[in-house]
C-alpha cells in the first residue's frame, strides 16, 4: 500500500489570549492519501481553518507532526516553509485575496517569480493556467472588473500554475451564489479527476462537502468521522 | 518586471495620498535647498577666499586703522610676494538702499593678488593709469545700468564729501563664488584727498592683503608679521583671508545656526510624513502582504518592496525639488541681491538634497518594512478578520 501524501499524528494547538490558553486542536491523528478529495467540516470556531492552516504550512502547531511527502513540516523554519509551500502548496480563499492593482494573468504569474522559469515561460503557464478555469478571455481585467466566480476562479488558476501536490481551500464557495458555488466545486472536482490534485477544502457548507470523496468533523478541537 | 509593476502601481495606489506626499517632500527639500543656499551665500567670501592669500588688520578691532607705512616692514618678511593696502570705503550711491560694498585698493598689486577678477588688459590699463577711476563688477553694472566711461559720485561715510569717480573697468569673476557687486577704487585717491581734507587721516590703511607663495606656512608667517609689531601703537592681527571672513560670518553666528537648525527641522517633519503615509500603506495592504507571504514570498522581499515604495515616492520628490530649486534660487537672487550677492545653489546642496531624499524614503519605510516582513500569516488574516 502506498504511503499517505500527509500524515498528521498527535498534532495539537492552542492559542493565548491574556493568561487563558485556549485549545483550538487536540491529539488530531490522521492520513491524507494521494490524490484525495478531503472535507473538513465542524461548526465556526471548531478549528477546522486552523487544521488547514497547520496543514499548508501557514500556522504553526504545539505539539505532534505533519509529514506531507516524507518532509514533518512542523519541524521546518520560516523561510523552509515558505519555500516548501511556493514548490508543493497552491491556496484558496473564501475572499479570493487577488491582488488588486495587477490584473488576473498577472495575479496568476505572481507564484511563478520564485521560479527559475524565464519571463515568457511564466506568461505561458499563467495563460494556460487561466484557460484550465476558462478564463482565457480575461487575462487583462482587473479583479475588480470581474465577478465573484470569476476572481475565485483567477484565484485557482493561481493556485494550480505551479503544479502542487496539494491545493488547500478555506471555505472556496462561502463568498459566491449558489451557480457559481456549483461551478467552482465542479471545477476543483475536475482537477482532482484530471489532474490528481489532492485537494483539502474547509467548508461548513454541506453541499460542498458533498463534492468531497471523503468529510471529515471537527468538533471542539477533535477529529471524528462525518455523519 | 512583474515585481517592479507591482511595486510602482502600490507606490501610486493611493493616487490622492502619493501626489500630497510627493508635494510635501518636495516643498519641504525646496525650503532645505533654499535655507542651505542663504547660509552659503552668508559663506560665499569664506568659500571664495584662497589659502594663498592673508589679512593683517588691526589687533583692537576692524574699525581701527593700521600706518601705512607698515606695508614696507611686511613686505621684508620672508614668504611674502605681494602686499597691497586697502580699506572699506563706506562710499554712498544716491540713497542708503542703494547699498554695494566698496573698497579702497592698490590697483597694481590687488590685480596680482586677486586674479579671479577678469578684466581685459586695457580696462585694466584704463583704471590704473587714472587716479579717480573705479572698477565695478559685472552684476553692480547691471544693477545701475553703468557703462564705461560713466562718472559715479560716491557720498562719503567713513570718509567725509563727495568722491566722483569714472567707471573704467568692468570685472567678471572667474568662479560662480566670486562677488560681482563690489567697487574698488583708488587707494591713493582717498589719500591724497585725506591729505587735504582731514590730514591726520591721511597715511592709513584698514588692512593688508598678502599674498604668499607656500600656504603652508601661512601661520609662521602671519606669526612672523604680528611679532614685528609688538608693543607697537598699532599692533596686528594676521590671518587667512578664509579666517578673516569667517570674522565677518561668526558676528551673526546665531542666526546661522538657527536657519541651519530650521532647515533639518524640516527635514525631519516630512520625515514624520513620509513614515505615516507608509505606515498607513502598510497596514492596509497587510492581507495582501499576508497572502504573498502564503505564495512564499519570503519577509525580507516584502520589506524590500515597502522600501522601494517608499524610495519611488520620496525620491520623486527629490528630484521634483532639486529641479525646482535653481530657478526658485534665481527668482530670490534677483530679489536679495543687494543683501547676497552670490546666491546659488551649490552642487552640494543638490547632493545633500537627494541624500536627504534617499535618506527620507529609507526611514520612512523602516518600522514599516520591519512589521511586514515579520508579521506571521495566521495572525495578519486573524487580524484583518
Amino acid at each position: 500500500m502506498d504511503r499517505p501524501l500527509i500524515e498528521i499524528s498527535h498534532l495539537s494547538k492552542s492559542y493565548q489570549r491574556g493568561d487563558q490558553v485556549i485549545p483550538v486542536l487536540t491529539d488530531i491523528t490522521f492520513d491524507i492519501a494521494s490524490g484525495e478529495f478531503l472535507a473538513l467540516i465542524g461548526p465556526s470556531g471548531s478549528g477546522k481553518s486552523t487544521l488547514l492552516n497547520c496543514i499548508a504550512g501557514i500556522d504553526s502547531v504545539d505539539g505532534g507532526n505533519i509529514v506531507v511527502s516524507g518532509t514533518d513540516i512542523a519541524t521546518l523554519r520560516e523561510g523552509e516553509l515558505a519555500t516548501w509551500r511556493s514548490r508543493h502548496v497552491g491556496f484558496i480563499f473564501q475572499f479570493y485575496n487577488l491582488i488588486p492593482v495587477l490584473t488576473a494573468l498577472e495575479n496568476v504569474e505572481l507564484p511563478l517569480l520564485l521560479t527559475t522559469l524565464s519571463a515568457g515561460q511564466r506568461r505561458d503557464h499563467a495563460l494556460a493556467a487561466l484557460s484550465a478555469v476558462g478564463l482565457s478571455d480575461r487575462t487583462d481585467h482587473k479583479p475588480s472588473q470581474l465577478s465573484g466566480g470569476q476572481q475565485q476562479r483567477v484565484a485557482i488558476a493561481r493556485a494550480i500554475v505551479t503544479d502542487p501536490d496539494i491545493i488547500v481551500a478555506d471555505e472556496p464557495t462561502g463568498d459566491l451564489d449558489r451557480q457559481s458555488a456549483a461551478d467552482i466545486l465542479a471545477l476543483l472536482g475536475r482537477l482532482n479527476a484530471e489532474l490528481g490534485k489532492t485537494i483539502v477544502m474547509v467548508t461548513h457548507d454541506h453541499r460542498a462537502a458533498e463534492a468531497a470523496h471523503l468529510v471529515r468533523e471537527l468538533n471542539k478541537g477533535e477529529l471524528r468521522a462525518a455523519s | 518586471m512583474l515585481l517592479l509593476r507591482l511595486i510602482i502601481k502600490n507606490a501610486f495606489r493611493h493616487r490622492l495620498r502619493s501626489i500630497l506626499t510627493i508635494v510635501g517632500i518636495t516643498i519641504a527639500l525646496l525650503a532645505f535647498g533654499l535655507l542651505r543656499t542663504v547660509l552659503d551665500a552668508w559663506h560665499a567670501g569664506v568659500s571664495a577666499s584662497s589659502a594663498n592669500r592673508l589679512v593683517t588688520r588691526n589687533a583692537i578691532s576692524m574699525t581701527q586703522p593700521l600706518p601705512y607705512a607698515y606695508k614696507g616692514r611686511i613686505r621684508q618678511v620672508t614668504g611674502i610676494d605681494i602686499v597691497a593696502a586697502g580699506s572699506w570705503f563706506g562710499g554712498v550711491y544716491l540713497d542708503e538702499k542703494n547699498f554695494f560694498a566698496n573698497f579702497v585698493v592698490e590697483a597694481d598689486d590687488f590685480f596680482r593678488l586677486y586674479p579671479e577678477l577678469l578684466v581685459s588688459p586695457e580696462e585694466q590699463k584704463a583704471f590704473t593709469a587714472d587716479r579717480k577711476g573705479a572698477i565695478i563688477g559685472r552684476k553692480l553694472a547691471d544693477r545701475f545700468r553703468w557703462r564705461i566711461g560713466d562718472t559715479v559720485t560716491l557720498r562719503g561715510t567713513i570718509y567725509p564729501g563727495q568722491w566722483p569717480l569714472t567707471i573704467r573697468a568692468i570685472y567678471k569673476g572667474a568662479r560662480p563664488d566670486t562677488d560681482e557687486t563690489v567697487l574698488y577704487l583708488h587707494w591713493g585717491y582717498l589719500d591724497e584727498t585725506m591729505k587735504k581734507r582731514a590730514p591726520d587721516r591721511a597715511g592709513q590703511a584698514g588692512f593688508f592683503m598678502i599674498g604668499i607663495a607656500d600656504a603652508t606656512r601661512a601661520a609662521e608667517i602671519s606669526k612672523a608679521i604680528d611679532a614685528l609689531f609688538v608693543n607697537s601703537q598699532a599692533e596686528t592681527l594676521t590671518e587667512t583671508e578664509r579666517a578673516f571672513q569667517l570674522g565677518f560670518v561668526s558676528m551673526s553666528e546665531a542666526i546661522l545656526l538657527a536657519i541651519t537648525a530650521v532647515s533639518y527641522v524640516v527635514i525631519l517633519i516630512i520625515l514624520a510624513v513620509a513614515a505615516n503615509t507608509m505606515a498607513m500603506s502598510a497596514r492596509e495592504r497587510l492581507g495582501e502582504f499576508a497572502v504573498l507571504k502564503t505564495l512564499g514570498f519570503r519577509g525580507p522581499t516584502l520589506a524590500g518592496m515597502l522600501v522601494a515604495e517608499s524610495l519611488i515616492l520620496s525620491v520623486s520628490g527629490a528630484a521634483l525639488a532639486m529641479a525646482l530649486l535653481p530657478p526658485l534660487a534665481q527668482g530670490f537672487a534677483t530679489g536679495l541681491a543687494q543683501y547676497f550677492p552670490i546666491f546659488f545653489v551649490s552642487r552640494e546642496t543638490v547632493m545633500l538634497g537627494f541624500t536627504f531624499g534617499v535618506l527620507v524614503g529609507l526611514l520612512a519605510a523602516v518600522i514599516p518594512a520591519a512589521r511586514v516582513s515579520s508579521v506571521r500569516i495566521a495572525d495578519a488574516f486573524r487580524r484583518i478578520g
